[in-house]
């Protein structure tokens, strides 16, 4: 407050009372909001018999219990699942990353005929609707004999299907300067040396929130990994959570809870770590 | 730049200038190859396809054969659960885009210029638009609005005894809806980004002149915003339109109670892959395309008045 160059006292100053109300509204909503994660997380670490009688958020008496319990309560351990969760997800970053920058650089920096009318075909795909693919691509899949195993998930993306993260990285790689690309092909750099030696390292921004998008949302798809694996050593932690939910009907909310939890946590530290890429990605292209 | 680059050109004879150009093609066609492939193997490829076979009796289980445009009739005058399905999406995204933008727009007024902790609320709000997708929020979701939940076990505080919202037909896809609502932080942050790119001298001039706040909202912020809040709307009506997973999981799977929550997708979905009658799933699948096709050209002209290319922060 000292620091300020407000010469009124701080008490005295005009609006105090109004900011402070609109502070008090401003984390008041924000408690509302998180209220169901926050009590979802105390009623995990209550006993059974607790959850649904307290509605407050701290337990009174904490346990450990629903985590031993959902951990090891399907036909694998939670960690199995997550394992195969982990294993698909990275494999969609690198995927992602890769495909998707090689698209973008040739889209922002080349020339080649017919440029216009693919860049158009990449927006529009953007906006394409899943399903209207989904029943032949099933049809492909399982010809090929590729149900029940991650090829259906993963190879799309080495393919740049994600067809957002090229849009992504056209817009970053449009406001680098081309006079970069121009100095290193006058020191007699080519193409590929350009991409991976001046556009890519300029591109971090730009890949870190394709990086954690795609994190995100291959952790969190339930659609194509329910789709694709239904063999009980196949799933992924979205599908054994349903398998959990189904399973265990309405009862053992304790444990379920835990392994919810479990689920999230991933998600919120990359939340946590790549807030700034995140909230970027959103405000310049509009993703979620 | 342009002084090295006419010297270039200027001393380069025209083959040489070709044959560039060709080694540029090329290797930009090379750059794309992975994209050209998924485009016509993943994407292209199956579009056509699903239109081949919307006009089959196609599953998987046994060749089709060619039923014209019986699905296409059948849709819309025999199958009382497509109908069902169509209307219960229309409610929810009519429903739930409206209130969802409005307390985007709303809580981005409030968190926009030089407010302490900014970053921090923007943060909690956007929050659960990451975990709004995912299996466990929408478990948390039918167990807060279960008969015994958490929103009935507040309501009891007050002497109410709520219904099972989710096992209610008249509720349940009232809580879906909220849980659409709770994921605003998404356009929020792409509000605030709209905020930022309106001078902050036209408010200086306004207040100079006089108007008030609100006269300032409504002169300035509102007419400025207006393509962010179109763009805004569009994407948001395409998304939900495509809603499945949260509905797949309040219901057990199966659109309940009472096709109460029948998403489009999930009713293509049990189409597809529950009764293999995938012939019927593709002809859906084609017109929630022309649904949303017509949204798109629509979101296409708008992205004209919000992406600046060439933009420098």
């Amino acid at each position: 407050m000292a620091t300020r160059s407000n010469a009124v006292p701080f008490l005295f100053r005009p609006m105090r009372g109004g900011r402070l109300l609109k502070h008090l509204m401003l984390a008041g909503f924000g408690l509302l909001m998180l209220y169901p994660l926050l009590w979802m997380i105390s009623s995990s670490l209550k006993p059974e018999e607790l959850i649904f009688r307290e509605p407050g958020l701290l337990p009174s008496t904490v346990t450990l219990e629903n985590y031993s319990e959902g951990w090891n309560a399907l036909k694998h351990s939670f960690g199995y699942y997550l394992w195969n969760s982990a294993v698909i997800t990275g494999l969609s970053v690198l995927a992602n990353l890769v495909a998707c920058s090689l698209a973008a650089y040739a889209f922002a920096r080349l020339n080649f005929p017919l440029k216009k009318l693919w860049f158009a075909v990449m927006l529009g795909s953007i906006m394409l609707p899943h399903h209207v693919t989904v029943v032949p691509q099933y049809i492909l899949f399982s010809n090929l004999d590729w149900i029940n195993t991650i090829w259906p998930l993963v190879v799309p993306k080495f393919l740049a299907t994600d067809a957002f993260f090229i849009f992504l990285m056209v817009q970053f790689i449009r406001t680098l300067p081309r006079e970069l690309d121009e100095a290193a092909a006058i020191d007699g750099a080519g193409y590929w040396r350009v991409f991976l030696q001046v556009i890519l390292p300029l591109c971090t921004p730009a890949l870190a929130t394709t990086g954690i998008f795609t994190f995100i949302w291959t952790w969190n798809d339930f659609f194509s990994q329910n789709l694709y694996l239904t063999n009980s050593d196949n799933l992924t932690v979205a599908v054994a959570l349903r398998q959990f939910l189904d399973s265990s009907g309405e009862s053992s909310w304790g444990p379920m809870f835990a392994m919810s939890i479990v689920s999230l946590g991933p998600i919120f530290g990359f939340f946590l770590a790549g807030q700034k890429y995140l909230i970027r990605g959103v405000a310049t292209t509009g993703l979620k | 730049m342009h002084e090295s680059m006419s010297i270039s050109l200027s001393v380069t004879p025209e083959r040489a200038v070709n044959a560039n150009r060709r080694r540029e093609a090329l290797t930009a066609y090379v750059f794309l190859a992975p994209w050209f492939l998924g485009l016509f193997i993943i994407t292209v490829g199956p579009i056509l396809a699903s239109l081949y076979l919307s006009f089959t009796d196609y599953s998987l289980l046994e060749e089709g054969s060619w039923v014209g445009a019986d699905n296409y009739v059948k849709m819309f005058t025999q199958d009382d659960r497509f109908l069902t399905s169509l209307k219960v999406t229309t409610v929810y995204v009519v429903v739930s885009v409206p209130l969802q933008l409005a307390f985007a727009l709303l809580l981005a007024l409030a968190l926009d210029r030089g407010l302490r902790g900014l970053s921090f609320y923007r943060s909690i709000y956007y929050l659960p638009s990451l975990l709004g997708g995912s299996v466990a929020i929408a478990i948390l979701w039918r167990k807060l609005f279960g008969v015994d939940g958490l929103f009935n076990a507040m309501l009891s505080v007050f002497g109410i005894e709520g219904p099972g919202w989710v096992s209610d037909p008249d509720t349940a896809l009232g809580t879906l809806i909220l849980l659409h609502v709770w994921t605003f932080g998404a356009p929020m942050v792409i509000f605030l980004a709209g905020l930022r790119q309106i001078p902050q001298s036209y408010y200086e001039a306004a207040s100079v002149d006089g108007a008030s706040r609100l006269r300032q909202f409504r002169s300035i912020t509102l007419p400025l915003l207006t393509p962010i809040i179109f763009f805004n709307l569009v994407l948001e009506v395409i998304k939900s339109f495509q809603s499945f997973t949260q509905s797949f999981i309040v219901s057990g799977g199966n659109g309940g109670p009472v096709d109460s929550t029948l998403f489009y997708t999930l009713y293509l979905y049990l189409k597809g892959f529950k009764s293999y009658e995938m012939g019927y799933a593709a002809a859906m699948a084609w017109v929630l395309l022309l649904i949303i096709a017509g949204l798109t050209g629509v979101n296409f002209l708008a992205s004209k008045y919000w992406v600046f290319y060439g933009d420098t922060k």
